[in-house]
């Protein structure tokens, strides 16, 4: 075994061209500093809107999933609660908005989960970033998701005829409002996605999840005629407020509590699941 | 703690819960990788390597034990230790949706590059690694030897000075698996630690200055290839005589030297010898002592046993062992 002394050698094998150009790419003039956390955060956002390019099927879900939901609630339902489809429409369009968006938050743990089971995670834990990047990164990628799935959901509602009374100001703000709630819910599908062992057993999880989350609440049906009990959950379930304060906003008529209601839980959720997330990625095996 | 070293592990332990049994994965690690060499980690699958180079690139915090890098503690002080390691293998990817390009320019972005700087490092990594015509291609399109050349670039972006490569062959064909080679030979030419877990003993014996045998989540042999293989004792020396009336006394010299029992070979010139453990100065003394008897010797030489046979001399089982059941598993 030859002494290694970091000195060029002439064995033949390291004095070809690609062997010397191997050399010049390999060698750095300067070390770079290392970047910001805002810097790594963008760059791991500009990954999840590379993906969505190479990918676009993944889009399929965000616009085809709120065309249904919007499409079959209005007509199987409007008859037979609200008398009309055309007055259903302007009780559940926010609602199904919600429902719509908060359904594509789960993609966030699956290609989370995908990263892991594929190694991709381990290479970005490897890196001397700031911690939370890779994550925050894809919650902001995620956002331009949720984005395009609310504005096909409300595009379709005002074709169909919603009406806001809020105008554009007060459907933007239900949407800013909407993408707030949708990244601090996103960290309970972030857990999951380190915790499970697929990504099917995250889209599974994350649909139990979701189902009572959505359907236990104020999108479909006025829960006056509920049970108790379930009118008990309802009540305190933030997907009930945020529909509250969603329809507020869109119709011009949003009282601050609901939307503060909102935020609060938003806030509440953030911080007590973003760091549940990096302790379970941190401590990862 | 020496300079010298550029890793250094004192009894890693990790072991993993499943249920209620406990896998011991690794089980007691020491290592001592000096700066700018190659070191070879070699043990079947499951023995505990790929842990033991997770712990060592601060992906697993250690159950017990230490360990360091360049002199930084891989738990406490692990953002430096993921400053000067770069990592290579089945656990450390590449994004598959993404172009190979967009890969490296994404790591160098995350290293610190300028967005211009950036792309010009990944260019130059694409066109060295002999990937500039795929540059612009999902990487799942890529071939095996495609992708593991990928993966390295991936982990040179930053142009380590410590690079873990976990199994970077395996499954390759000779030809890419020669590639990964001569890359390996050129960074350690130019000074960076080489740290490779492997389960093939050539890769081992071609590339690594020092091998360090693992089973079981235990280092159980450590040494160059010349050692272990000595250390096994089941080397054999060769000697030709000139002349057949000079071959019983050529066997007198050779047994009293070696210790060892003389194998006459049919052929009446030719005779053989084991070498015992440590036979190493023994054989050396060989040459002048049958000179000194006056006995003519063109030809000599002295045969090896392989890794493979090292292996299971020191295991007790065969490398190409695939069942995972290997690890050792306590209730």
């Amino acid at each position: 075994m030859a002494e290694r002394t970091g000195t060029r050698t002439d064995d033949e094998n390291l004095a070809t061209p690609e062997a010397a150009a191997l050399r010049e790419a390999i060698a750095l003039d300067e070390r770079p500093t290392r970047p910001s956390p805002v810097s790594a955060t963008l760059t791991f956002a500009w990954r999840a809107l590379l993906k969505i390019k190479h990918v676009p099927e993944q889009l399929f879900d965000v616009t085809v999933t709120p065309v249904i939901f919007t499409l079959m609630f209005v007509y199987l339902f409007g008859g037979a609660i609200a008398g009309s489809t055309e007055e259903y429409l302007q009780y559940l369009l926010p609602g199904i908005l919600v429902q719509s968006v908060l359904f594509t938050t789960v993609y966030t743990g699956y290609t989370m989960n995908t990263d892991i089971t594929k190694g991709v995670f381990d290479r970005f834990r490897s890196l001397p970033i700031w911690r939370p990047a890779p994550i925050v990164g894809a919650l902001l990628g995620d956002t331009v998701r949720y984005t395009i799935a609310s504005v096909v959901t409300l595009l379709l509602g005002l074709v169909l005829g919603f009406r806001p009374g809020g105008g554009v100001v007060g459907v933007l703000a239900g949407v800013v409002l909407l993408l707030v709630f949708s990244f601090a819910l996103s960290w309970v599908f972030t857990i999951l996605g380190l915790v499970l062992r697929s990504p099917n057993a995250v889209m599974g999880v994350s649909m139990l999840v979701l189902m009572p989350l959505t359907f236990a609440s104020n999108v479909f049906v006025d829960p006056a005629t509920m049970p108790g009990v379930l009118q008990g959950f309802v009540k305190v379930n933030p997907v009930t407020h945020l529909v509250t304060a969603e329809r507020g906003l869109m119709a011009g008529t949003a009282g601050w509590d609901d939307v503060a209601w909102v935020l609060v839980a938003a806030v509440v959720l953030t911080a007590v699941l973003a760091p549940v997330t990096m302790r379970l990625y941190k401590n990862r095996s | 703690m020496s300079d010298d070293l550029a890793v250094e592990a004192h009894g890693l332990v990790k072991h993993f819960r499943t249920g209620k049994s406990v896998t011991r994965a690794v089980d007691g690690v020491d290592l001592a990788v000096r700066r700018g060499s190659v070191y070879g980690v070699l043990g079947p699958n499951g023995a505990g390597k790929t842990t033991a180079v997770r712990m060592l690139a601060t992906l697993l915090r250690p159950d017990a034990g230490t360990a360091s890098v360049l002199g930084h503690d891989v738990v406490r002080d692990a953002d430096a230790v993921r400053s000067v390691v770069g990592l290579t293998g089945q656990y450390a990817s590449v994004d598959e949706d993404l172009t190979g390009l967009e890969n490296l320019v994404m790591l160098a972005r995350l290293y610190g590059f300028t967005a211009p700087g950036a792309r010009r490092r990944a260019n130059d990594l694409m066109g060295a690694f002999g990937l500039a015509d795929a540059a612009a291609r999902q990487v799942k399109t890529y071939s095996g030897g495609m992708r593991r050349r990928i993966d390295l670039a991936a982990s040179l972006v930053m142009s380590p000075e410590v690079l873990f490569l976990d199994e970077p062959t395996t499954g390759l064909d000779p030809r890419s698996r020669n590639q990964v080679w001569d890359i390996v030979r050129v960074l350690v030419d130019d000074g960076a630690t080489v740290l490779l877990t492997t389960q093939y003993l050539e890769e081992a014996d071609q590339l690594a200055d020092r091998i360090a045998v693992i089973d079981h989540g235990k280092v159980i042999a450590e040494g160059t290839a010349t050692q272990l293989k000595a250390s096994v004792g089941e080397g054999s020396v060769q000697v030709r005589v000139a002349e057949a009336d000079e071959r019983p006394r050529a066997a007198e010299v050779v047994e009293r030297v070696l210790g060892t029992a003389v194998v006459l070979a049919p052929d009446p010139t030719a005779l053989s010898a084991r070498v015992p453990e440590d036979g190493g100065d023994a054989v050396a003394r060989l040459l002048p002592a049958l000179a000194e008897a006056g006995v003519s010797v063109p030809e000599f030489s002295l045969g090896q046993p392989s890794l493979d046979e090292v292996f299971l001399a020191l295991t007790g089982h065969e490398t190409q062992d695939d069942s995972p059941t290997t690890e050792s598993e306590v209730a």
